[in-house]
């Protein structure tokens, strides 16, 4: 008997030893496979990061071109004379100044359609260029001076190598005249690449060369400035009576309980119709103004900084609740002066990351108008206005191709903002961690 | 008296009253002699203060809140040619006498028409109110100082009284949530009742043709416009599934990695660099699906068909191809979700018990044995519930299937060629300037009222899941 067990036995480790081979090669490729799905998830992000950042590029700077200006009488439509007003000045032509400037260096240059093929290569932007110029110092009246001016969105594209030339003439945006002329002025360094500091201090514009972030940076900063005003008191609020005050097994707190859990849920769009019904509609607020954006963005950023708060206040120890009620506080006490002040890197970190999410949401505000074109800088909760990740939205939909670069740069603009929060949010925990 | 001059007048007697109050308290710690003092001076200041401000205030944003409305039933009372006219007649009317009063422009006594009466009244019913307001508020303010303030006495209880409006303070923060839900639930029902009277519920759920255009004309062709929701339905089914079919198992088994096999530090690095995807702001995935991704996913269309054709294969010889595909945004939406599936499942294999792990390695099994007979079958109800956390969110996602799959609504299985979701035509019917009542704007709330509820049902489902299963193992 015990040797047809020590053979049955043998048996199996023979069964065994065979499949072991097998067995190792599984888990050899199950490891490869968790290898692989990480690394194609950080690929995917790299990937994603390169692409937009490459496609940014070109939006950092831009052309300009470099023209002897004749601000001359004749060309201003200004009376001679020696003293202008500001008035006079300001509704003098500057229209004409680049154009008679181009057709200058090219006089060749006589048909009608042509001439206004080469007069579109100065940005439509720059007569106002020219006249704050003239403003600034009315002494130039008379002279002639060389002025660098801004280029239009082709020619930049062009002078950035966007636009291949050695496509067929049908399917270049730049045809072939244009392209003697271009090479004409860049051969008498008339061309010139610039740092795109507009693109940081100008409002929206239907010009690309012309358009900038700030009025979208400012619309952002005061629609956030409502969200936090709001959601943080009341989310801190909240959470506190229910962690602390809420009476157990009670029905009315079990519904609050499962409404913030819900809440957190919600798809961003339902917040935008909400916005929309209740307050443009009932209580008849003005569309696109920030306060309207905070207002939805307050209730969404609520359940997370209520989540946040309670796992904060939980996590500190009862043996600090325990002194501080032994030594005579009151219950409302011992949470404002010891729970709350502990608690508060965990609140703070919680509440960075909800404003982060807020920051980037765009769905709900494109519902209440803030989509909306909105040429000038906002100055207030009520003027209209716009936010980042919506203007990132509006320009992403504009045919002209130099708005790619646009809408990349002010990705990279609102990803670096983004980053920065999250940074403060790691430090505050890495600080302030405290392991009781 | 304005409204922010009244404001700041209750918030500069508010401090007035704190520190009156103060006073008097520590008057009694002082004077020689006296009784004990029941609570800290600063808690009769606050309840001197709050005593003061608080009911004054209600009564404020109370009568803010309703004066024009009231104001408006009394100017229509006065003219029987505004009672004359039906609801929405009478709301355009109404809005332009505010604008008339409220831009301050007197109408001449000679412009006899009655909006310019209504307006004039508007204006003065409106400065009585105003007036009134003013006194009422400080009269309630004047009445909460005197009876408080010369009848606290050193046995009041101040700190008592102040810590309970403090509760209350804080429960009405926390009911926001309830009123929010309620909002929710009120804007969209409301507005769907209205869509359903014109568009039977049995059209709209199982109708397969949208097309929500507004007639230019009353006799225009097709001016009705269809509103079957079901191709709607389906594009959003169709992405999220492709969604979760990628991120899914990229998910979790990048979970059992860094929960199983690596090491410590790798998992501290990686963990949180993979949750930047969860960071990124989706309109940025939404314009990468669009501008990078759609045309790669054509480019690729475009090289099956040419397969097909070469090879005879029939299927993909007659494939659609379009930039925007339902492909591509599922893609996209896929690698966004990677980390939230990532971080659940992470959770729940980590709630399983590590003498799980120990027996099963006991007996010989290896690390991915373990994993795959033992680790998933004990975590596989928390998983499912991460899966449906999961296609909740897909279901929701707005921007990227807005830039990167289209609004045709198509009703096809082919993931190459557009599809329209219900987000994409919740957003695209209710941005601009509409009318608030045509079918086109009402059949958004009524999607909305869908999309509430969906996700609603899966959180519900998914959370009870989940804490079953926690409940499990604790």
């Amino acid at each position: 008997m015990w040797l047809e067990d020590i053979e049955s036995n043998m048996n199996n480790t023979k069964i065994v030893q065979a499949s072991l081979k097998k067995r190792y090669a599984k888990e050899r490729r199950f490891k490869a496979y968790g290898i692989f799905s990480i690394s194609l998830s950080l690929l995917f992000l790299s990937f994603l990061l390169f692409d937009i950042t490459h496609k940014a590029m070109p939006a950092f700077t831009q052309t300009y071109l470099k023209l002897d200006i004749d601000f001359s009488y004749k060309n201003l439509k200004l009376k001679e004379g020696s003293r202008y007003s500001e008035k006079e000045l300001f509704s003098a032509s500057y229209r004409q100044l680049t154009s008679k400037s181009l057709y200058e260096i090219f006089p060749e240059v006589t048909n009608r359609k042509d001439k206004k093929v080469l007069r579109n290569f100065v940005s439509s932007g720059a007569q106002y260029n020219l006249r704050d110029l003239v403003i600034e110092n009315p002494s130039l009246i008379g002279t002639k001076k060389s002025i660098w001016v801004l280029a239009d969105d082709d020619i930049d594209s062009f002078a950035k190598g966007l636009i291949d030339r050695n496509l067929p003439e049908s399917e270049r945006r730049i045809k072939d005249n244009q392209l003697v002329w271009i090479d004409t002025l860049e051969a008498d360094n008339r061309i010139e690449k610039r740092l795109n500091i507009g693109f940081l201090t100008q409002g929206d514009s239907r010009e690309p060369e012309q358009a900038g972030i700030w009025g979208a940076i400012k619309g952002s900063f005061f629609t956030m400035l409502i969200t936090l005003i709001l959601s943080f008191p009341i989310g801190v609020a909240a959470a506190v009576y229910l962690e602390e005050f809420a009476p157990k097994n009670n029905w009315f707190v079990d519904l609050i309980e499962v409404n913030i859990n819900n809440l957190a849920a919600v798809p961003s769009v339902v917040f935008g119709i909400l916005g929309l019904a209740v307050y443009i509609n009932l209580f008849g607020l003005p569309r696109s103004a920030p306060l309207v954006g905070g207002l939805v963005l307050f209730l969404m950023t609520l359940p997370t900084i209520i989540i946040a708060t309670r796992a904060a206040i939980k996590s500190v120890p009862p043996s600090i609740r325990e002194a501080a009620l032994g030594v005579g506080a009151s219950k409302m006490q011992m949470i404002s002066h010891h729970v709350l002040p502990l608690a508060m890197p965990g609140i703070l970190t919680g509440s960075i990351i909800g404003m982060a999410q807020a920051l980037g949401e765009s769905a709900p505000l494109l519902m209440i108008g803030m989509v909306a074109f909105v040429a000038d800088i906002p100055q207030g909760f009520m003027d209209p206005s716009t936010v980042l990740p919506v203007q990132i939205f509006i320009w992403s939909d504009s045919p002209e191709r130099a708005f790619i670069a646009l809408t990349s740069a002010a990705i990279v603009v609102l990803l670096i903002f983004l980053f920065l929060m999250n940074l403060l949010a790691i430090i505050l925990r890495k600080k302030f961690e405290t392991r009781w | 008296m304005s409204d922010l001059n009244l404001f700041s007048v209750l918030i500069l007697s508010a401090l007035i009253v704190f520190f009156l109050s103060q006073k008097k308290a520590k008057n009694w710690q002082t004077s020689a002699g006296s009784e004990r003092v029941h609570s800290l001076p600063v808690y009769y200041g606050y309840f001197g203060s709050i005593w003061t401000v608080i009911p004054a205030l209600f009564v404020f944003a109370f009568w803010s809140f309703f004066s024009t409305n009231v104001i408006s039933t009394m100017v229509v009372g006065q003219f029987v040619e505004l009672q004359a006219l039906d609801k929405s007649s009478l709301s355009l009317a109404l809005n332009e006498i505010y604008l008339m009063s409220d831009a301050s422009i007197v109408p001449s006594l000679s412009d006899n028409t009655i909006k310019a009466q209504a307006a004039n009244l508007f204006m003065q019913y409106s400065q009585y109110s105003a007036i009134f307001k003013s006194i009422t508020v400080l009269a309630i303010a004047a009445l909460g100082f005197i009876l408080t303030y010369w009848r606290i006495t050193p046995t009041t209880k101040a700190r008592n009284s102040v810590e309970n409006i403090v509760v209350y303070a804080l429960l009405s923060c926390a009911v926001i949530a309830i009123l929010t839900t309620a909002g929710i639930i009120f804007s969209v029902l409301l507005e769907s009742i209205e869509f359903f009277k014109t568009i039977p519920v049995s059209d709209f759920l199982f109708g397969t043709h949208w097309s929500p255009q507004i007639a230019l004309r009353e006799d225009q062709a097709g001016s009705s416009g269809a509103f079957g929701a079901v191709p709607l339905f389906w594009g959003t089914i169709f992405i999220s599934l492709i969604a979760i079919i990628i991120a899914g198992p990229l998910g979790l088994i990048s979970a059992i990695y860094l929960s199983e096999y690596a090491s410590k530090r790798v998992r501290s690095i990686v963990k949180p660099v993979l949750e930047i995807l969860a960071g990124v702001p989706t309109v940025v995935y939404g314009f990468f699906a669009a501008l990078t991704i759609g045309p790669l996913v054509r480019d690729f269309g475009y090289w099956l068909r040419e397969m097909g054709v070469n090879l005879d294969i029939q299927i993909l010889a007659n494939l659609t191809v379009s930039t925007e595909s339902a492909l591509a945004a599922g893609l996209v939406m896929g690698m966004m979700i990677v980390p939230f599936i990532l971080s659940l499942s992470d959770d729940v294999i980590a709630a399983v018990p590590d003498s799980m792990r120990d027996g099963s390695t006991a007996m010989g099994a290896t690390k991915s044995e373990t994993v795959w007979k033992v680790i998933i079958p004990a975590a596989l109800p928390g998983i499912v519930g991460g899966f449906l956390l999961a296609i909740s969110r897909a279901i929701g996602e707005t921007m990227i299937v807005l830039m990167a799959a289209g609004v045709a609504s198509n009703l096809t299985a082919n993931p190459m060629n557009s599809v329209t979701t219900v987000t994409t035509q919740i957003v695209t019917l209710l941005t601009g300037d509409q009318e608030f009542d045509s079918v086109k704007t009402l059949a958004a709330f009524a999607l909305g009222l869908g999309l509430f509820i969906t996700t609603l049902v899966l959180n519900i489902i998914a959370l009870h899941v989940v804490r079953r299963y926690r409940e499990q193992y604790e």
